[in-house]
């Protein structure tokens, strides 16, 4: 009879398998962990033209563009999450994409807008580029009056141009079938542009309009942004009544805790303790708060690298 | 026409013996994971991917039998030698090309029809299960018959691509009839920049000359609607009969060259 080898029995050669395919695992684990710093695949566009991808694509750009928007999502989310410098510079080209290849991918115009005006660290800060993505879109879909909405938003909250911010409210009510108070919000926007309480209105109809949730949450994440600088303003009036009553302002919360003009240490709306810089005289959110930074409180982004 | 009938049966019978239709479960896997996948992943777009998804693996897998399938209908019984069988039974060569054809055909119609009821399915079950609310934020129903345009159009292109590679089947080599056929349905997606070339060109021979390559090439681009579809874009009747009925005049000049081909070739 002539004798088999290890290499012809199915039980040797299962395990011999799955011996090489652990030892295959392991070595992948290890240099991902290793060496994960070498690894800028994922943060390269092989093709930075859109107009050029539509073409590669034959007939199948939506659903390149569906990769480019995962792509842009995951870009978006795992900068925000990542520590030290965070460097959005890829998002806006992947939605400049993502939209190029589907001109009418709503969803990636309006998170688009709303990823690109988010200020440092949470988003790249660039307004200019959301406005841009916005009105892109609207050359494709002028009867788009969220986005005329969504660009009036922009102006008010980011850049602050209260004239601008009307404008755009007004022609997003002249859209037939937009909504009934844009009417007056393009009046009010003028009148009482920058106050807190117009500002709370505006989060308030962008929550109860929002047609999905991430919208939903952006408007609740900044309505509840106001009831901070609303805490703050309190904390400031106490510091302030210390100031008054001691002849000196306070070196700690203990202090005003202890006058009782607080009865603990302040907290947040998402449970994270306020803080008060001494140097400065200022009141803040924490640096690790979900809703830091605060509007018109934002660092800047960092310098691009040469 | 009973020949053709059998011819066709028999293609068809034969697809299946060769496991082509084993690529249905490969889609419907696909899908299945995809509706879980990305749903994680998507920010709430997961009925429009898989629509995408569904649409594209739809024409690929369609694409890719008509191709390799479509090359090989004639040349492989040539190479074999068993076309002298053939043509010694009572079967004129015509019948042979158009039965040939309308097997492959069929092929692709059961394919296409399998595919569009796992997608139909797919898209039912992630409608099922979310909420009235979220479903408002659709651009279209999850289920929305519309997409039957666009899986029509597919298989109206898939037609006129397995008549192209009949066609190359005839004279030349399986190889250089799927090198010839793929080079055909990536320059039909791009021909109609020929359309607009003399605005661009300064010599009114060239121009003529790419208007004339222009309709003389298979423009593919028109039968993609997946996107309008997919984004509630209306395609109209009229839109739908004019496509198919440029489809149905190439495939026939395309089946007549072939039968003319074919019925000139020496066996000897």
């Amino acid at each position: 009879m002539r004798a088999t080898g290890w290499w012809e029995r199915p039980a040797s050669c299962a395990i011999v398998l799955m011996l090489l395919g652990g030892l295959s695992l392991s070595a992948t684990v290890a240099r991902d962990r290793l060496y994960a710093g070498e690894q800028t695949e994922a943060q390269l566009l092989y093709i930075p033209s859109g107009t050029v991808l539509e073409r590669v694509a034959l007939s199948f750009d939506a659903l390149l563009a569906d990769v480019y928007w995962v792509r842009a999502l995951q870009h978006y989310g795992v900068t925000k999450r990542a520590s030290g410098e965070k460097r959005y510079d890829l998002l806006g080209p992947l939605l400049d994409i993502t939209t190029s290849l589907d001109p009418r991918f709503n969803v990636a115009y309006r998170f688009g807008a709303i990823f690109l005006a988010e200020a440092y660290p949470n988003g790249p800060g660039r307004a200019d580029l959301a406005i841009a993505l916005l009105e892109k879109g609207l050359a494709v879909m002028p009867d788009r009056w969220e986005y005329y909405m969504d660009i009036g938003f922009i102006y008010y909250w980011w850049l602050r141009d209260y004239e601008q911010s009307a404008a755009w409210f007004s022609r997003a009510a002249n859209v037939p079938g937009s909504s009934w108070w844009l009417r007056s919000l393009a009046a009010t926007t003028l009148a009482a542009g920058g106050s807190r309480e117009l500002s709370r209105q505006l989060w308030q109809q962008m929550y109860d309009s929002a047609d999905n949730d991430w919208i939903r949450n952006e408007s609740a994440r900044r309505l509840t942004q106001l009831r901070a600088l609303g805490d703050i303003d309190q904390l400031i009036g106490a510091a302030q009544e210390f100031h008054r009553d001691t002849g000196r302002p306070p070196r700690s919360w203990a202090e005003l805790v202890d006058a009782g003009l607080l009865v603990g240490i302040p907290i947040d709306p998402t449970g994270r303790p306020y803080v008060i810089d001494f140097s400065s005289q200022t009141i803040n959110l924490s640096p690790e708060s979900e809703l830091y930074p605060l509007p018109g409180e934002s660092l800047p982004p960092p310098p691009p690298s040469p | 026409m009973t020949v053709v009938v059998r011819i066709a049966a028999h293609v068809f019978k034969e697809s299946v013996r060769d496991k082509v239709l084993y690529n249905l479960v490969l889609f419907a896997v696909m899908l299945m994971a995809a509706s879980y996948l990305i749903g994680q992943l998507s920010a709430g777009q997961d009925v429009k991917i898989i629509k995408d998804l569904g649409l594209a693996a739809t024409q690929v897998f369609g694409l890719f039998i008509a191709v390799f399938i479509g090359i090989g209908l004639v040349s492989k019984e040539v190479e074999r030698r068993s076309i002298y069988s053939l043509l010694s039974k009572p079967v004129r060569r015509h019948e042979l090309i158009l039965g040939k054809y309308a097997g492959l055909v069929l092929t692709l119609a059961v394919n296409i029809t399998v595919m569009a009821m796992a997608l139909y399915l797919v898209l039912g079950y992630m409608s099922w299960t979310e909420t009235e609310e979220f479903k408002q934020n659709w651009e279209t129903p999850a289920t929305d018959p519309a997409l039957l345009q666009a899986l029509f159009l597919i298989f109206i292109q898939l037609m006129l691509v397995t008549a192209v590679a009949l066609f190359f089947s005839t004279f030349s080599s399986p190889i250089l009839s799927a090198v010839l056929t793929f080079g055909l349905y990536v320059v039909g997606h791009f021909n109609t920049d020929l359309r607009n070339f003399e605005n661009i060109v300064d010599s009114q021979a060239v121009g003529i000359l790419a208007g004339v390559v222009y309709y003389l090439l298979p423009n593919l681009a028109p039968f993609d609607v997946k996107a309008q579809v997919v984004h509630a874009q209306p395609i109209s009747f009229g839109y739908m009969a004019l496509t198919s009925g440029y489809a149905g005049a190439y495939i026939g000049a395309l089946l007549l060259a072939a039968i003319f081909i074919f019925s000139r070739r020496d066996f000897k």
